[in-house]
């Protein structure tokens, strides 16, 4: 989709403080530089295949196509990257742009430490300095991935204002970045924030619908009749649907994070329960209340937790696309079960809110239909937060 | 002459800013009265919004500590239609795009016009974006206040062009808050912007004493002040009229000074 003024229908725009104007032009140059550039493309490919462990596989999943009996299934495995999920994708595109830019410093948010992982990562790697900031809430929900963090070099702050999880994460990592410009690239770590960002950390997640793409063709000889992703921001579902978007036959699903229900306040599923509005630089989908204060939303995911939804998520809803489904935490923490039981595989509690949909859809489906899920991330760093939802006292 | 331009018809211009609703609305109204009442020539009235991303840690707590005490934008309407029964400085609401957004744009700055609010300034919203409510704005007749950072460079001239009201130039990098210096090339900025426009200057973030306020104005038509006032109110709660008073009356007494 071409959106040279940044919009996805009336989403997407640059609603951010005219300190960072200047930034976000210089990035989205650079970027329109770069995207076409033989060397960048050839250097991103070798970091995506010699260092993430591209490509990823797309894995049919025969004992839970079997146990839910209908539709087949397909697991696109984003755990297995280097770091355990989808965010290197945009990461190392973005610090390989960065660096590009003469950028010698990357600051970030990071909800369940994912990003933060991934961006310190690279940073490690490309030899820049590494800022995270990380609601205070989610450092103790994912203490073993602030360890992480720590380990590869970055300095994690913790953030204590607002509801101290990703949206107090992502504010805090904007006054940053309006504080020191010169040498900083703010690697933002979903398919949100002011244009150019939604574009770019996109173009760089959509190698996971091209690979589906290829991979489905070659094995199936047929695209799927359904892409399944979850979606806090946004950026593994966008991936994962981007090059199917002209293809009317493939349901595109973005699974939401409903937490206790969406008929509670405590819910983080933007499209079912939020309004139009503007934050975080972008026009979107916001849970707000009816005087525009963003909404604390909640979500037993890190990941999901975040009022917002990408603007081209909800454009993609707007016209009708794609669908997305609130599914609650009870509901996630039984996938994350399940999966773990019938396929030996263990999803991040985020990735358990698609399964849990799959689950859900399968068994209505044909057995010759087919369903992709996207595994957008390994669940080891939410084991024990699990074992508490259980009841069982484990500590990392 | 607009009411905008009555504030710095008369020497340098002193604007306060204060967060309504921190402590409570009672307060704040009478901490505008006594502002008005010890010199200040217009005043910034803060609507308080969840997450104010270009405020610092000392706003970002007024904005919770208000919002905490249940004021809203309908509550602040009423605060601003009662104060006008005896201050006539112009006033200019400060607040984030959703709140306006989500309002119901023309219903928020059609009251806005009919309550007596003379501005508004809207830290994210860029010039790109100034579409959003420029058109409505200049139905009411409201000012959009153009904002101007150390980091606009080749914008400044495209911005200052369209400027209405007064010009909000950003003292600094980062968020709002006090700081030890300022280091900005002001000047050269402020150069810049009286070559594309006749619009007032008035500079602010980081500003809190009477020699930097000064400064600050040497270059410019006024000084904005956030965060120094905030503190007041947070230390001194109910008790704070009084006392930013007496702030406001050091600083205007610092901008008469000069010519």
């Amino acid at each position: 989709m071409s959106n040279p003024d940044g919009r996805f229908g009336i989403h997407g725009g640059q609603y951010i403080p005219e300190t960072l104007m200047n930034a976000v032009i210089e990035l989205e140059n650079a970027y329109n530089h770069y995207k076409n550039d033989p060397e960048f493309n050839r250097e991103l490919t070798e970091l995506f295949n010699e260092y993430a462990g591209r490509p990823s596989r797309l894995y049919y999943a025969e004992k839970m196509t079997k146990d839910l009996g209908g539709a087949k299934i397909y697991l696109k495995r984003e755990d297995l990257n280097h770091t355990g999920a989808h965010k290197i994708n945009n990461v190392l595109g973005q610090a390989l742009l960065a660096k590009k830019m003469g950028k010698t410093r990357l600051i970030a948010e990071t909800g369940a430490g994912q990003h933060g992982v991934a961006t310190a990562t690279a940073a490690a790697l490309f030899g820049m300095e590494c800022v995270v900031f990380m609601g205070e809430e989610d450092t103790i929900r994912q203490a073993l991935n602030v360890y992480r963090m720590r380990l590869l070099g970055a300095t994690v702050v913790p953030v204590k204002s607002g509801t101290a999880t990703l949206k107090d994460a992502v504010s805090e990592a904007m006054r940053e970045w309006t504080s020191r410009i010169a040498d900083t690239h703010y690697c933002l770590g979903s398919v949100m924030g002011p244009h150019p960002f939604p574009t770019i950390v996109r173009d760089f997640q959509a190698v996971i619908s091209k690979e589906i793409r290829e991979q489905m063709l070659a094995k199936e000889g047929r695209l799927p009749d359904a892409v399944i992703a979850c979606v806090g921001g946004g950026s593994n579902a966008i991936g994962s649907f981007y090059h199917f978007i002209g293809d009317e036959g493939v349901r595109l699903i973005g699974c939401e994070a409903a937490g206790r229900g969406i008929d509670t306040w405590e819910t983080a599923a933007t499209i079912s329960t939020g309004k139009l509005g503007i934050f975080h630089g972008m026009k979107s989908y916001f849970c707000q209340d009816e005087y525009g204060q963003i909404a604390p939303v909640y979500s037993i995911s890190a990941g999901l937790d975040y009022p917002g939804v990408g603007p081209e998520h909800a454009y993609l809803h707007d016209i009708g696309r794609a669908e997305y489904v609130p599914v609650t935490d009870e509901e996630a923490v039984q996938a994350f079960e399940y999966l773990a039981k019938t396929e030996g595989i263990i999803p991040a509690i985020e990735s358990a809110h698609a399964v849990a949909y799959a689950r859900k859809i399968a068994p209505t489906m044909g057995k010759d239909q087919i369903i992709v899920i996207t595994i957008s991330g390994r669940g080891d760093k939410d084991c024990a937060a699990i074992a508490r939802y259980r009841g069982e006292d484990i500590h990392e | 002459m607009s009411n905008i331009a009555k504030a710095f018809a008369d020497g340098k211009a002193f604007i306060p800013f204060i967060t309504c609703g921190d402590p409570d609305l009672a307060t704040t109204a009478a901490t505008v009265r006594a502002a008005a009442a010890a010199g200040a020539d217009l005043i910034e009235l803060g609507i308080p919004f969840s997450d104010p991303t270009a405020e610092g840690p000392v706003i970002q707590e007024a904005n919770v500590r208000a919002l905490a005490g249940g004021v809203t934008t309908d509550k602040i309407f009423d605060l601003v239609r009662e104060l006008r029964k005896d201050v006539t400085i112009p006033f200019a609401f400060m607040t984030y795009a959703n709140v306006v957004f989500s309002y119901g744009a023309e219903r928020f700055i059609k009251t806005c016009s009919e309550i007596g609010i003379d501005g508004l300034v809207l830290p994210d919203i860029p010039f790109e974006e100034r579409e959003e409510f420029l058109p409505i704005c200049r139905k009411y007749g409201v000012a959009l206040v153009s904002l101007i950072a150390p980091t606009s460079e080749d914008r400044v001239a495209m911005i200052a062009k369209e400027a209405e009201g007064f010009i909000y130039l950003v003292s600094s990098l980062g968020v709002t808050g006090t700081r030890d210096s300022i280091t900005t090339d002001l000047t050269g900025i402020v150069r810049r912007i009286r070559a594309n426009t006749a619009v007032p200057v008035a500079v602010g973030f980081g500003i809190s004493t009477p020699e930097q306020a000064r400064a600050m104005a040497e270059v410019s038509d006024g000084a904005i002040v956030g965060s120094a006032i905030v503190k007041i109110l947070a230390k001194y709660g109910t008790q704070a009229p009084e006392h930013v008073g007496e702030y406001v009356r050091s600083m205007k007494d610092a901008l008469r000074t000069l010519a």
